[in-house]
């Protein structure tokens, strides 16, 4: 018994041990810190303890620790959030079998999830954290009515389940040409896809309110009968409906607990989701959204947020219309706005947040608020502020290092840290 | 597009966008920071224009601002030649066709639809000179054509366009293609081997029939009938016709090499993903290179290792390095963004604005008359708010052999160069109302 007990001891000692040196100690100086929460810091100073901002502020008040590992950088930012993205399922190789983020058997399914599709190795991973992403919103893509399930992810982790930050985000649908099916697969027209997703929410409904009176029955009768023969058990059991994975994810959506994120352009689709949330009051989420900047009073009366299109989205078709100027006429306006990388099915691969932000920041946007359309507001619209986004004590350690603007071409992204995990050094 | 001349002064004026921008009299620049391309920067500068052409540039105190001319302050912005993408597919582009993987008689120009919108775009970005070309999914998919982007007032025909030789024909390369994009099923090739054998075979024909004709002489009994697909070939083999070559994956590129050797024909690499891996081999052979620049690796198999780097390890090797968009794989607006990824990875700076503009107009056989602020070239230049390689700075004007063709100030040109709604829509001929007599 002690031999085994000692075993234990020593054995958890080793895995704190490893644990300890996978979240390094490590501290940050820097010229300039952007903590997207209130002034930056000149000359200041990150301490990052566990993973997590243990100590924030100028080089005079705050101390490093003995023994922590020190990076030097000329501006920090908090580690880049971007708000859409098909990485880790869109693989780089554009081959059928790295290629997970549709699956078009069918065009609703909610049930897919996202944490079943992830490959934490994929290449373009770690191409877009080479450049300060940290944390991605990622999953099944545009392209079908409802594809399947986002989730959150950092963009470090030997398996998802390292990498996880929230396993299901949203459920992702379509709006308008992208979706559309031909022959004699439905949806073919717009009037049948929003047909096909009222129809689905209203089977949701139903299987909500049968499974909620079945439960309440069920206790409603073992309240009675604290003996139950077996073939009451038996009729209580029968009332539940059998278990429907898609409705029971749609339920979550009906309940406003799911967001539905869905990518419209045209100003016609827009209206269309609206459209959907008014009559279910479900929780929408526009997704890209090439010609919001017609519908402002709308999309901020209905209080959606905005996952606006890459800046650099290429203008044809459905986009045609989009320009370089929306995300600041929706930020102007109030409306939360953050922005992503997308899905691009050629080349590039994958687009990177921060150039998409860049060019924000050149029209229309300020340095600041383009800033924070890929981390503090980006945080909030995902729900996930409490844990990134800013710089502030007690949030995750995820930082970006640059050696100047981080949004003028020429600037490098000089090093990575992942809760308090330098995944980064190379510039880049 | 020469429509009488109007008398327009320039400063503090916003032109309404109805007027031609042309002038009778020369136009001086004056206290811009220059950039001629074959020289070093001018801090404060002038750049004098007449008519068409550029005749003088150099710092304010040396230029001497003729008489008669009208004078722009310029003060604060930058100046530099109009730029050069060697690589561009606007205009609603349709060469070769689903029948066959070697189409040289297919001239890219008789698709193109001049009214597109893709032209604006370009010019918003800067672009005075377009290499337009077929695409990449057939061994030769067709003769490119080199354009002038002359909207000062709205072409109405892409012979507008033109930029025509001594003989008064328009100039234009060969599109030429190897790798994954030219194969597929018969008659496209198969595989690599393949793709090199139809080529050889159609050189080879092309050969035996110029060879044909030469024999023939004044004998019109003996002349081989004319063969569109085989004239060209023949113009590629003897300089006439520049072969560009779209190759991405490193034994691809070599094997556009030993086909040039063969063939003697004169050939421009075009992407090169893996142009970095034998970087020595391309510059031992002699043969100047036109990249792009991606967000990020992959999206094919042969685009895996494209990198950043690649446009510094070219310069550091000696090979002549232009950039392009692909319009419409990146766009044209933001074409400076290339030259500063390059800058980023280890390109300098000279090399990367003159990938941009000089370097092209040598692949294009046009270097005699743009690429650079040399007095006797043509008077294509753009007026920048700032350093071209920053994120921030924009393109003012745009100005197209001696007329300005872009202005952002104008907010129909503006639209071309944020987006917005109606930016996708090809142009009006007419820029009022249907009906009404036209402006032209």
């Amino acid at each position: 018994m002690i031999a085994a007990k000692h075993t234990l001891i020593a054995a958890s000692i080793l895995s704190a041990l490893i644990a300890a040196r996978a979240q390094a100690q490590v501290a940050v100086k820097a010229k300039m810190i952007h903590t997207m929460a209130g002034e930056p810091i000149q000359n200041g100073v990150i301490v990052v303890r566990n993973g997590k901002i243990a100590a924030l502020g100028s080089a005079d008040e705050v101390n490093i620790p003995d023994g922590f590992q020190v990076l030097e950088a000329e501006v920090v930012t908090p580690g880049l959030i971007d708000a859409h993205s098909v990485v880790g399922l869109a693989g780089a190789y554009n081959y059928d079998h790295d290629q997970d983020q549709l699956e078009h058997s069918t065009a609703m399914q909610p049930q897919l999830r996202a944490i079943d599709a992830y490959n934490t190795r994929e290449v373009l991973v770690d191409w877009i954290r080479s450049f300060g992403v940290t944390t991605i919103h990622t999953g099944h893509a545009p392209g079908e009515l409802i594809s399947g399930q986002t989730m959150i992810v950092k963009t470090s982790g030997n398996t998802v389940e390292d990498a996880v930050v929230m396993p299901v985000r949203a459920v992702a649908a379509t709006l308008g040409p992208e979706a559309e099916k031909t022959g004699a697969k439905s949806p073919g027209t717009r009037a049948k896809m929003m047909g096909m997703l009222r129809g689905l929410l209203i089977d949701a409904r139903e299987y909500r309110d049968k499974r909620d009176a079945a439960k309440k029955k069920a206790e409603e009768s073992a309240e009675e009968n604290s003996e139950e023969s077996d073939e009451e058990e038996k009729k209580s059991a029968s009332a539940e409906p059998p278990r429907d994975l898609s409705l029971e994810v749609m339920v979550d959506v009906l309940d406003g607990k799911l967001p539905l994120m869905v990518t419209v352009n045209r100003a016609q689709d827009i209206a269309n989701a609206l459209r959907l949330k008014e009559e279910f009051g479900i929780t929408l989420w526009l997704d890209s959204a090439a010609e919001s900047y017609l519908l402002v009073d709308e999309i901020k009366a209905a209080g959606v947020p905005v996952i606006i299109h890459p800046t650099m989205a290429r203008a044809f078709d459905e986009t045609e219309n989009l320009s370089y100027e929306t995300a600041s006429k929706l930020v102007a306006a109030g409306i939360p706005v953050a922005l992503q990388s997308g899905f691009e099915a050629y080349v590039p691969k994958t687009r990177v947040v921060l150039f998409e932000a860049a060019l924000a920041a050149a029209n229309g946007l300020s340095f600041e608020q383009a800033l924070a359309t890929i981390t503090r507001d980006a945080a909030k619209l995902l729900a996930i502020d409490d844990r990134v986004g800013t710089l502030d004590i007690g949030k995750d350690g995820d930082l970006a290092l640059f050696d100047g603007d981080p949004f003028e071409y020429t600037t490098h992204c000089t090093g990575v840290v992942i809760d308090g995990e330098v995944v980064s050094d190379k510039k880049q | 597009m020469r429509t009488p001349l109007l008398f327009l002064p320039l400063v503090g004026l916003l032109l309404l966008s109805l007027s031609p921008i042309t002038h009778a009299e020369p136009v001086a620049f004056v206290g811009a920071k220059i950039l001629p391309i074959d020289g070093e920067p001018i801090e404060k500068g002038t750049l004098v224009i007449d008519g068409e052409k550029i005749v003088a540039v150099g710092p304010v105190d040396e230029v001497d601002v003729p008489a008669g001319a009208k004078t722009v302050d310029v003060a604060g912005r930058w100046i530099m030649p109009g730029l050069i993408c060697t690589h561009s597919h606007i205009g609603g582009i349709g060469g070769a066709d689903g029948s066959g993987p070697i189409q040289p008689g297919v001239r890219v120009f008789d698709s193109l639809n001049v009214l597109d919108s893709g032209f604006k775009r370009a010019l918003a970005g800067g672009l005075t000179t377009l290499n337009i070309m077929p695409g990449s999914g057939h061994l030769i998919s067709g003769q490119t054509v080199y354009a002038k982007l002359r909207f000062d007032t709205t072409p109405h025909r892409i012979e507008d366009l033109f930029i025509l030789d001594e003989d008064g024909n328009p100039t234009g390369g060969l599109k030429m293609a190897n790798g994954t994009n030219s194969m597929r099923d018969a008659p496209f090739p198969g595989t690599r081997g393949k793709s090199a054998y139809l080529v050889r075979e159609q050189y080879i024909k092309a050969r035996e029939y110029a060879a044909k004709k030469a024999k023939a002489g004044d004998d019109a009994e003996k002349m081989p009938p004319v063969d569109l697909d085989l004239e060209a070939l023949v113009e590629a083999m003897q300089g006439k016709r520049v072969v560009h070559h779209h190759t991405h994956r490193h034994d691809d590129i070599i094997t556009v090499l030993r086909l040039a050797q063969e063939f003697g024909f004169r050939v421009v690499l075009h992407h090169i993903s893996d142009g970095w891996k034998v970087a020595d081999e391309i510059a031992a052979a002699g043969v100047p290179c036109s990249i792009i620049l991606l967000d990020s690796p992959g999206g094919k198999l042969e685009a895996m290792d494209v990198n950043f780097k690649t446009a510094g390890v070219l310069e550091r090797a000696g090979v002549n390095t232009a950039f392009h968009t692909d319009d419409w794989i990146t766009d044209s607006r933001i074409f400076f963004r290339m030259a500063a990824f390059g800058v980023r990875a280890g390109m300098s700076r000279p090399a990367a604005l003159r990938g941009l503009t000089l370097s092209g107009a040598e692949i294009l056989d046009l270097d005699d008359r743009i690429g650079s602020l040399t007095p006797g070239k043509d008077a294509d230049f753009i007026i920048l708010d700032g350093d071209p390689l920053s994120v921030y700075t924009k393109v003012l004007e745009t100005w197209v052999e001696g007329s300005r063709a872009f202005d952002r100030s104008d907010p129909e040109d503006r639209l071309y160069a944020v987006g917005g709604f109606g930016a996708g829509h090809d142009q009006q001929p007419y820029l009022c109302c249907f009906g009404q007599e036209a402006q032209q």
